[in-house]
C-alpha cells in the first residue's frame, strides 16, 4: 500500500521560488504560462498488513502534522493499493 | 550587567543549530549567568530561568526550517515551560522552530527576493511593554544583523489582526531614522514584522540575531538592550 502525498502552498501564499522557475521556462520559448508554483511530493510507503482506510488514515495524520504547515500549505492524499 | 542571584540559562542545540555558542558566549560573558548547552533529547528544563533557541540550520532545514526540529524529545519540554510561563527566547531558526512548534503564530518562509541575506539592518522597538524590551522604549532602533532565507514572516489576516490588537509585534524593520519603509524590509515579512511574542509575552521570536549585537568589535552592542531586559524580567519574576 503506497500513500502519495501532495503539498502545495495555499494560494495567497508568496512563492517567489516558482516565479523564477517561471521566468526560467519562458526562456524555453513558451510564453503562454501564466504562472508556476512550486509544490512537494511525498510518497509513504505502508506493509501489507494495512488496509487502505487505515493508509488513508495515517497518511492524512502524517500530512497535517508532518508534511505541510497548515498556517501556509494545503494538502491532498492518494492511495494505491 | 549586573550579575543577580544565579539564574541559570540553556541554549537548546538541535543537530545543526550552529548560533549556539554565540548565545552561550552573550549568556556568560555579557550577561553573567550560568548557562548550559542542553541537547535536543534532554527533557527536564527545571534548573532554567529562560531557554533560547539557537539560530542555525536544525536537521539541515529538511522538509520546511524548523519543521523537524519540533519533533525532538526536548520540544515537549519547552511547551511546558513555556506553558509555566518561563521565557523562551528563539533566535532566526529558533524563531522558525517556535512557529513550527504552534508556541507563536504564523510562519517563515523564503524571503521575498529569494537571496540569503546577511547585513545588519535596523529594527523598531514596537512594543516596549515586554520582558524582552523593557529597558527600551517604543520606538528605539536597533542595529542588529540578520543572516536568513527563510525570514519573511507570513499569516493570515485574522492572526495579523490578533497581533496588532494584542500588541504582540516586538520588533519591525525600519531605516536608521526608525521609519517602517518597504525600502528598509529585506524579507518581504509582512508588515515589516521582524520579532513578536505571545500573549503572554514570555515567548519571543525574531528573526535578527541579537546575540552578534552585543560586542562593538562586530558592528553594533545594541543586542544588550534585549538581553539586558531579559535579566532584569527573570530576577523580577524570581523574586
Amino acid at each position: 500500500m503506497k500513500a502519495k502525498v501532495f503539498v502545495t502552498l495555499k494560494p495567497s501564499v508568496l512563492d517567489p521560488q516558482g516565479k523564477a522557475i517561471h521566468h526560467s521556462a519562458e526562456h524555453l520559448g513558451f510564453q503562454q504560462i501564466t504562472d508556476i508554483r512550486q509544490g512537494k511530493y511525498f510518497e509513504i510507503a505502508l506493509d501489507e498488513s494495512v488496509n487502505e482506510t487505515e493508509a488513508r488514515a495515517a497518511a492524512e495524520k502524517i500530512a497535517a502534522d508532518v508534511l505541510a504547515n497548515p498556517v501556509i500549505e494545503d494538502y491532498r492524499v492518494e492511495i494505491v493499493p | 550587567m549586573s550579575a543577580f542571584r544565579d539564574m541559570k540559562f540553556g541554549v537548546i542545540v538541535f543537530p545543526g543549530s550552529n548560533c549556539d555558542h554565540d548565545a552561550y558566549h552573550v549568556i556568560s560573558k555579557h550577561v553573567g549567568q550560568p548557562v548550559d548547552f542542553i541537547w535536543h533529547k534532554e527533557t527536564d528544563l527545571s534548573a532554567y530561568y529562560a531557554v533560547i533557541i539557537p539560530g542555525g540550520v536544525s536537521y539541515g532545514d529538511y522538509l520546511r526550517a524548523g519543521a523537524l526540529a519540533r519533533f525532538s524529545p526536548v520540544m515537549k519540554a519547552v511547551k511546558e515551560f513555556a506553558a509555566s510561563g518561563k521565557f523562551v527566547f528563539g533566535i532566526c531558526n529558533g524563531f522558525q522552530i517556535l512557529c513550527e512548534a504552534g508556541l507563536l503564530p504564523g510562519a517563515l518562509i523564503r524571503n521575498a527576493g529569494l537571496h540569503f541575506i546577511s547585513k545588519h539592518v535596523t529594527i523598531r522597538t514596537e512594543n516596549e511593554y515586554t520582558p524582552y524590551t523593557n529597558e527600551l522604549k517604543e520606538g528605539s532602533v536597533l542595529s542588529i544583523p540578520i543572516a536568513h532565507a527563510e525570514g519573511n514572516y507570513t499569516c493570515d489576516d485574522a492572526t495579523f489582526q490578533a497581533l496588532e490588537e494584542n500588541n504582540q509585534i516586538v520588533f519591525r524593520y525600519c531605516d536608521e531614522t526608525g521609519e517602517v519603509t518597504d525600502d528598509s524590509n529585506p524579507n518581504g515579512a509582512r508588515s515589516n514584522i521582524a520579532g513578536i511574542c505571545n500573549l503572554d509575552r514570555n515567548v519571543l521570536g525574531m528573526m535578527p540575531h541579537p546575540e552578534r549585537a552585543c560586542e562593538e568589535l562586530l558592528g553594533s552592542n545594541d543586542g544588550r538592550n534585549i538581553f539586558r531586559s531579559l535579566t532584569a524580567s527573570i530576577a523580577a519574576a524570581a523574586n
